[in-house]
Formats: structure tokens, C-alpha cells, sequence
């Protein structure tokens, strides 16, 4: 984390109220803007770790890119992670604009140091795992990412736009695979049974730890970097998904799930957080895989990425010569 | 018209698109990840026009996923250039560049076809080759005039893919009956052109042109090398344990 960026010295509070009136005003803050330090860096931390989730994201999908049953599937899953990857590159490079380079931020990742979404540390087993993440966890992805486009930061929410149009795609896409897996074959609808199985709790606590437990809200919702709580957010999902399993005619494994006429939500059973914080730090079942994979990416890669740097000095040499 | 004669470019297509898009998540940068699934996108697409085509004409009733997902290694007619392992980002390259190289001046040719529907997919096929290769030429010369080690690795690549190279450049009955009506080119013809710029990239990228004169061969006649039976396998399992299913 940079200091040293912050314009001409000025009294601090007088930049500060600057800083609190564009807040109020819902005007962004732009890079060259003065920023508390704490903002900042929460900023760094948020936006670094959306972008870690999209490149670790890209490993239990890309699992099955070898593997999809036919061409036309397979083409739309390599443009899905490949657009996957482009999201982690917008979002590195809006984490940059606050000071901390790339490598430094993946070198976090790589050190265990910096988190990624813990839905990435679930395998995937068979294909309906693709369809069942495109549904779930990209139609969670964008509950949690849409109120982010209006968030405080001016190239976080820009980038967040251009991301959403993308994840409703892959919403969709992965809705139609669980369709046609939900239509066609007795072992193909178990295959979706399953799926849905084995995804749906993990994608209820996508949204993160109950608002009562959770340690950044209330200053991230001061700040605009936050728009809405944990479980108003997972409520949405829970409320947008249920009327979807039904039209697939696939079972929430869930034998509380009720619809409260009341409220007009729905009400889940209990979510075993035991599980979430037990994956959080490090005890799922991939995470060590998926880590490994981004590590031995990096290190493989070395000897490339230090032959295009030298070839370009070179270049350069040769041409100031 | 055979149906072999588009099956055999579409093949090509398919099989690097295979070998390119396992890739994905795991290149050196991830500008790579994102360039190296564009590829295998295009060359994806282009399998599907080629292998359509080749059902249409053979009229059984396969469409381009019965071709990709119901044959066997013996009925693949690619070349052995394209089917082999991905290996280091060196082995990659190489590969991709001299098949890139040679694919730009094959859909040159098949653009002049008397076949329409030939001439209208190579056409297409072109304009992404063409750009593929200036990626691939752009990392061969970068590796081989980058570090030491880069250089050795991209060497060494080189000299191992040297000797399936030459069965771009041979043509058996198929291709002269296409030549000869119109429809193809005489695979010959592409030699000396393809020479030339290898040697003026290699010269470019600080690199040794192999010197070796054996080719290995029989892709076209489907006699692959071990590695492609492992490929099928696994980009076949779900259609071939399913095979009532739709997807
Ligand atoms: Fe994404
Ligand atoms: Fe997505």
C-alpha cells in the first residue's frame, strides 16, 4: 500500500470534509481525488480480491472447457472464462489507481496472503457443475456486483459496468445448460439434481457472514463502497432463485426453505457458517489445488515473462542506438 | 467432392483449438490466457464450418459434433504437427507458428477454390490466421532473442517439432485430384514460400533453422502419433458415455 499519493498539503480536515461532501453529494472519488488512508485501503483490499476471484474462477470452469459435449457449448465456456480473465484484468488495473501494482497484488494472492471468493474452492465434479455455476454463482455474482456500480470509487464503478453486462450472459448461459440437463435423460437430470446439490449452500454464503457478525459493513456503507448489507443481498438471491429451481422442476436442498406470505421473502434453514469459515481459511476441498494452479502459472511462466521484458530492452536499445 | 478434403482442415482447426484452449488459466501472464482463448475460439469456429461441410457432403446424417465426438484417433486426418502436447510456452509456440505460417498460405490457395463454399470459409479462415500468426511470429522472435534461457528453450522447441513440418508439404492422391480439379492446391508448392519466412523469422528471433530432413508422417491417413488417442479421450467422455443424450 502506497502513501505519498495524496495531493498538496492541505489541512487534513479541510480535505476530509471535501472527501465526506463528495460522498454525500454521491459524486465519485477519482484516483488523483485526496482519500482518507483507511478508505484507500479498504478499497485495494475489495477491489484486489474481486479481481483474485475472477482469475482463480477461471480453474474449476476451465476444468471442463476440455471437456464440454459439444462444440457449441464448448465454445461458449472458453468465452466465458476467457471473459473471466478479462474482468481480473479491468479490476487489477482499477486496483492499481490506488497506488499498488499489480504483481504486488498477485504476489498477495500467491503468498496466501489476500482472499478470493471461497466459492472457487468447491470442485467441479461433472458438467452440470458448469451450468449450476453459471446460474448460481455468476446470478450471485451480479446481485452482489450491480449496487457496485453506483459504489462511491469512480473506476471501481465504471468497471463494474462493463462486468455485469458480461455475468448476465453467463447467467444465462448457465441457466440453459441446467435446462437442457433438467429435459433430457434421467441421468442427465440427476447430474443437474446433483449439481444444485452440492452448489446451492456454498452460493448462499457467496453474500458472506450473517450483517451480525460481519466486521466491514457499517464503514463500507458510510463510504459507498457498500450499498446494501450481506443478507440483503443474499435475500435477493434467495428470493430470484427459488421460482427458478421450480420452472427447472429441481428440489433446493433444503427441507426449510418456506415462502413467508408475511414479509413476501422466502426463509432458508440454517447455514452452517462453521463450513464458510472453515473454507475461508483454507480447509476446503480445493483450496490448496486452486492456489497451487495459480502459483505453478506464475512460476512456469517466468522465464517467458522475463524473455519479453528482456527482448523489449533490447528493442529499446536498439532503437535509441 | 470428398468429404475428406474439408474433414482434413477442419481436423487441423479442431485439434490445436483442443490442444491451445487447455491453456486457459494457467499462461505465463494473463494477457495470455485472454489471447490464447481467442485462438482456440477462432480456430473452434472454423472446425465447425469445415466439419459441417464435411457432413453435408458425406451425407450420413453426422454433424460437426458427431465428427468431433464419434470418431475414433484412426479416422482423424490432421496433421501430427498440431495434435502434439502442449509442452512448455516454447512448444506452444512453435507449434503454433509453423502450423500458422503454413495454414495462411494453405487458405490462400483454398481462397482461389472452384469450390464456393471452399473458397468462402478459407476466406474467413484467412483473416484470422493471418493474425494468429503475427502473434505466434511475435513470441518466437521475442523467446528466441529474449534471455538465454528462452533462447535454448525456444530452440529446443523447434528442433523437436522440426520433423512433423514436413508433412505440410507432401501430398498423396486426395490432393492431387483436388489440385488438379480446381478445387485444392499441390501441398508441394507451399514448401519454398514457407521456407523462406521461416528463416527470415528465425533469423529475426537470433534462431538456428533445424536442419534435420525426416519427416514423420501419416496424420493425413490416419496414423496419429500416440498422443492423440489421450486427446480424444478426454474431449470425447461425455457425448461417448452419453450417447442418447443432447446437450
Ligand atoms: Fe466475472
Ligand atoms: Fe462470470
Amino acid at each position: 500500500m502506497s502513501d505519498g499519493i495524496e495531493g498538496r498539503p492541505e489541512p487534513d480536515d479541510a480535505r476530509q470534509q471535501c472527501f465526506e461532501s463528495r460522498l454525500d453529494r454521491a459524486l465519485k472519488i477519482e484516483p488523483p481525488d485526496w482519500m482518507p488512508d483507511a478508505y484507500r485501503k479498504t478499497l485495494t483490499r475489495q477491489i484486489s480480491q474481486h479481481a483474485h476471484s475472477e482469475i482463480v474462477g477461471m480453474l474449476p470452469e476451465g476444468n471442463w472447457i476440455t471437456r464440454a459435449p459439444s462444440l457449441h457449448r464448448k465454445l461458449i465456456l472458453l468465452a466465458k472464462v476467457q471473459d473471466e480473465a478479462g474482468h481480473g484484468l479491468y479490476l487489477y488495473s482499477a486496483a492499481e489507481s490506488l497506488g499498488t501494482p499489480r504483481d504486488e497484488l498477485v504476489a498477495a494472492l500467491h503468498a496466501g496472503k489476500a482472499k478470493y471468493s471461497s466459492i472457487f474452492n468447491y470442485p467441479t465434479l461433472t458438467w452440470a457443475d458448469v451450468g449450476a455455476i453459471g446460474w448460481l454463482v455468476d446470478g450471485a455474482a451480479i446481485i452482489n456486483q450491480i449496487p457496485i456500480t453506483r459504489c462511491s470509487y469512480g473506476p471501481y464503478a465504471r468497471a463494474m459496468v462493463r462486468i455485469c453486462k458480461e455475468e448476465s450472459f453467463h447467467q444465462r448461459q448457465g441457466f440453459d445448460i441446467m435446462w437442457t440437463l433438467a429435459h433430457g435423460t434421467p441421468p442427465q437430470r440427476a447430474m443437474a439434481q446433483d449439481a444444485l446439490d452440492r452448489w446451492w449452500w456454498p452460493s448462499v454464503m457467496m453474500f458472506g457472514p450473517p450483517d451480525a457478525a460481519s466486521v466491514h459493513n457499517e464503514q463500507s456503507l458510510r463510504w459507498k463502497i457498500k450499498l446494501f448489507t450481506n443478507d440483503e443481498l443474499r435475500q435477493k438471491f434467495i428470493d430470484q432463485t427459488v421460482p427458478q429451481a421450480e420452472r427447472l422442476r429441481l428440489t433446493i436442498p433444503d427441507p426449510q426453505l418456506r415462502w413467508n406470505e408475511e414479509t413476501q421473502h422466502y426463509e432458508i434453514g440454517p447455514v452452517d457458517w462453521d463450513e464458510f469459515y472453515r473454507v475461508v481459511g483454507g480447509d476446503g476441498p480445493c483450496n490448496r489445488e486452486r492456489l497451487s494452479a495459480r502459483v505453478d502459472a506464475w512460476n512456469d511462466g517466468a522465464w517467458v515473462r522475463d524473455a519479453a521484458a528482456e527482448h523489449a530492452r533490447k528493442r529499446a536499445g536498439s532503437e535509441a542506438a | 467432392m470428398p468429404a475428406e478434403y474439408p474433414l482434413r482442415f477442419g481436423d487441423n482447426a479442431l485439434v490445436l483449438a483442443q490442444r491451445l484452449c487447455a491453456w486457459v488459466g494457467h499462461a505465463p501472464v494473463m494477457e495470455e490466457d485472454v489471447a490464447l482463448a481467442n485462438v482456440a475460439l477462432d480456430l473452434f469456429g472454423q472446425a465447425r464450418l469445415w466439419l459441417s461441410y464435411a457432413g453435408e457432403l458425406e451425407a450420413r446424417g453426422r454433424d460437426e459434433d458427431a465428427l468431433t465426438f464419434h470418431r475414433d484417433a484412426r479416422e482423424f486426418c490432421n496433421v501430427l504437427l498440431v495434435e502434439h502436447e502442449n509442452g512448455d510456452f516454447a512448444d506452444t509456440t512453435a507449434r503454433s507458428y509453423f502450423y500458422d505460417l503454413w495454414a495462411s498460405l494453405a487458405l490462400g490457395e483454398l481462397t482461389r477454390s472452384g469450390d464456393e463454399r471452399i473458397a468462402a470459409i478459407a476466406q474467413k479462415a484467412l483473416k484470422e490466421v493471418r493474425y494468429h500468426l503475427r502473434r505466434s511470429q511475435d513470441w518466437l522472435i521475442r523467446l528466441g532473442d529474449g534471455t538465454p534461457e528462452s533462447h535454448a528453450r525456444m530452440q529446443r522447441a523447434a528442433d523437436g517439432l522440426w520433423r512433423f513440418t514436413g508433412e505440410l508439404f507432401i501430398g498423396d492422391r486426395l490432393d492431387d485430384e483436388m489440385a488438379a480439379n480446381g478445387t485444392g492446391f499441390a501441398p508441394e508448392r507451399l514448401r519454398d514460400p514457407w521456407l523462406e519466412r521461416v528463416h527470415e523469422a528465425f533469423s529475426a528471433a537470433t534462431l538456428t533453422v533445424p536442419a534435420g530432413t525426416w519427416t514423420q508422417r501419416g496424420g493425413k491417413q490416419g496414423v496419429h502419433t500416440e498422443a492423440l488417442g489421450y486427446m480424444l479421450a478426454e474431449m470425447q467422455v461425455l457425448p461417448r458415455a452419453m450417447p442418447e443424450a443432447r446437450w
